[in-house]
């Protein structure tokens, strides 16, 4: 059996990523594994403009940034084996994959990063009523036909869902000559960020509907009308609130997922609320040896905080195969009240940054780090939204004074 | 007015103190973009363009392009106008420039990934 360093699952900007921090930390023998025949991930289909802000300070289209990082490769000599598939990995980090090239390989490594992005929620996991004919499909689907082979989807389109790819696709569609009627979203905020609310709905007229749904889909072969209804706080659609629209396209926009099947079945501890593994500051998951970043660990939005963590990950995993990692004293770090999820779960007594999202929007308050009772740090904060990831650092000295857990809130401020 | 800062994902709202179409304050702005920004939108607003054109004989079927610079806001549909009776050959090289100064918008419309030639056709040339 071929045996390796360092497996990275995944050439998107995570996989990427942590591949040249691992490099540059000293790691030799790395191999990236991806299925596509091309690396990037997602960005290839991500034809705006608003990637690299942070970390090339330049204002890069996805595809280009996509280039940048693998250019940062150029120079090393990490092996990309593009057309390859990981199929499974048992806990002793054992990989199966399989390629047009190679047939079915087994491949053993001594460390291994799951960079390999999420997947969209589709119309199965939110059961709208109606017809199940052609012309309803994922927004990020719908994004990849237009931006990657050229084809639309539709004339008139409705989206179901705030989140950014379908306030994009909005755009994108609108540009590319289509009628976007709507866009509707259930909750009485959006996912998105307010820059894309701006740039990409009210810039062209589309109407937004905050606490609305889809409660009807009319069409035989294809999608022929959408019924949209308002709802309550129960988040019931109200009766006689119905306003029905011509479509010949229902694209979706409700939420991604880490794609985790195989740490899953390898094992892994899976967190109930980001959908991904549970790790530690270093992006080590409950497996030893097995770490993960980007959005197979949990959603990101924006692609410069995907390579921080994919550098943090590459180094983490460097430090492993030289064993100079420490496993000290650590303790679990939780989230309470209107904090959504806190990462890394588990901290050892270092300096790091703490990543979390609140679950509804909030001004004016108070981010509150507490070790039991005992109250360790307090951030004020003007405005918080569920669309932005924030951050709180903290200090070896500061956690050598907790005795207890670590419990992450928001508080209103005063 | 409040205005939504679109310049980089934080999307600070901006508070903009205005007397007879004249700037009087700004506030709310994370940093000095924000200015400018508000400075722009209110007096003519502008917004970077991106698309795809079709590729011939390249290893994909379409090139992602953007504009340089943030063309006026009501040159949009006239830049798209322009990108769509666009067709190139591979290969194509990431910032290549397809059209100078597109629907005088004084922005140029570039290449924003590089397209390598299809093998199969690079063979067939030689
Ligand atoms: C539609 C959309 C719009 C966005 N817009 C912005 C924006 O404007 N600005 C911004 O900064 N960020 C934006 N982001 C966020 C950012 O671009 C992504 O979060 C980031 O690129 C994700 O990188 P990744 O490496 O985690 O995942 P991905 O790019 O998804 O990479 C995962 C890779 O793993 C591969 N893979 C998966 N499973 C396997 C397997 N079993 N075997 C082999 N390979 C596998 C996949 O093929 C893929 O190439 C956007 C994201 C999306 C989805
Ligand atoms: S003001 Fe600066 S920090 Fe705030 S959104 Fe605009 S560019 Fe970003």
């Amino acid at each position: 059996m071929k045996t390796v360093d360092l497996v990275i699952v995944g050439a998107g900007a995570g996989g990427l990523s942590a591949a040249l921090a691992a490099w540059n930390a000293g790691i030799r023998d790395i191999l990236i594994l991806e299925k596509e025949n091309d690396t990037g991930g997602i960005l290839n289909q991500c034809i705006h403009t608003g990637f690299g802000l942070h970390t090339f300070k330049e204002e890069l289209s996805g595809p280009e940034y996509a280039e940048r990082c693998a250019m940062m490769l150029k120079d090393t000599d990490v092996n990309i084996q593009c057309g390859t598939m990981v199929l499974s990995m048992t806990k002793d980090k054992i990989l199966t994959c399989s390629s047009a090239e190679h047939g079915l390989e087994k491949i053993q490594a001594r460390a291994v990063v799951f960079a390999s992005g999420c997947r969209e929620r589709s119309r199965g996991a939110i059961q709208i009523p109606g017809s199940r004919c052609a012309g309803i499909l994922t927004a990020g689907t719908a994004q990849r036909y237009l931006n990657i082979d050229g084809w639309m989807c539709g004339k008139r389109v409705l989206i179901l869902g705030s989140g950014d790819i379908g306030l994009i696709m909005a755009r994108r569609m609108t540009l590319e000559g289509a009628k976007v009627v709507a866009v509707a979203e259930l909750m009485p905020y959006s996912n998105g960020l307010p820059r894309n609310i701006k740039q990409c709905l009210d810039d062209f007229g589309i109407p937004l509907y905050l606490s609305h749904t889809i409660t009807q889909i009319e069409g035989k072969h294809r999608v022929s009308a959408a019924v949209l209804s308002q709802v309550d706080e129960h988040l019931q659609p109200i009766k006689n609130t119905e306003k029905r629209f011509e479509v010949d396209a229902v694209l979706l926009s409700v939420g991604l997922i880490p794609e985790n099947t195989i740490l899953e079945e390898a094992g892994a501890l899976i967190h109930p609320k980001t959908r991904g593994p549970v790790v530690d500051e270093q992006c080590m998951t409950s497996l030893d040896g097995v770490f993960a970043c980007g959005n197979s660990l949990h959603v990101h939005d924006l692609v410069d905080f995907v390579y921080a963590e994919g550098q943090r990950c590459g180094q983490g995993a460097a430090a492993y195969l030289t064993q100079s990692l420490k496993q000290e004293k650590c303790v679990q770090v939780g989230a309470a009240g209107n904090v959504s999820y806190v990462l890394p779960q588990i901290l050892h007594f270092c300096d790091a940054k703490l990543f979390f999202r609140v679950k509804t929007p909030m001004k004016n308050c108070a981010v509150v780090l507490k070790s039991g009772t005992k109250e360790l740090k307090k951030m004020k904060k003007i405005s918080l939204l569920p669309s932005v990831m924030e951050e709180i650092t903290v200090t070896k000295e500061l956690l050598e004074q907790c005795e207890d857990d670590l419990t992450l809130e928001v508080t209103s401020w005063n | 007015m409040e205005l939504t800062c679109i310049t980089c994902p934080k999307g600070c709202t901006l508070t903009i103190e205005l007397k007879e179409g004249k700037i009087l304050s700004i506030q709310g702005n994370g940093c000095p973009r924000g200015i400018q920004y508000a400075e722009n939108e209110i007096l003519h607003p502008v917004r970077m363009v991106t698309s795809t054109i079709q590729v011939i004989h390249g290893i994909h079927d379409r090139c992602p392009v953007m504009t340089s610079k943030p063309v006026a806001k009501e040159k949009i549909f006239e830049v798209m106008k322009e990108i769509h009776s666009l067709k190139v050959e591979a290969p194509v090289f990431v910032r290549d420039v397809f059209i100078h100064d597109v629907a005088q918008s004084g922005a140029d419309l570039i290449a924003t990934r590089s397209v390598q030639l299809e093998s199969s056709f690079s063979n067939e040339k030689k």
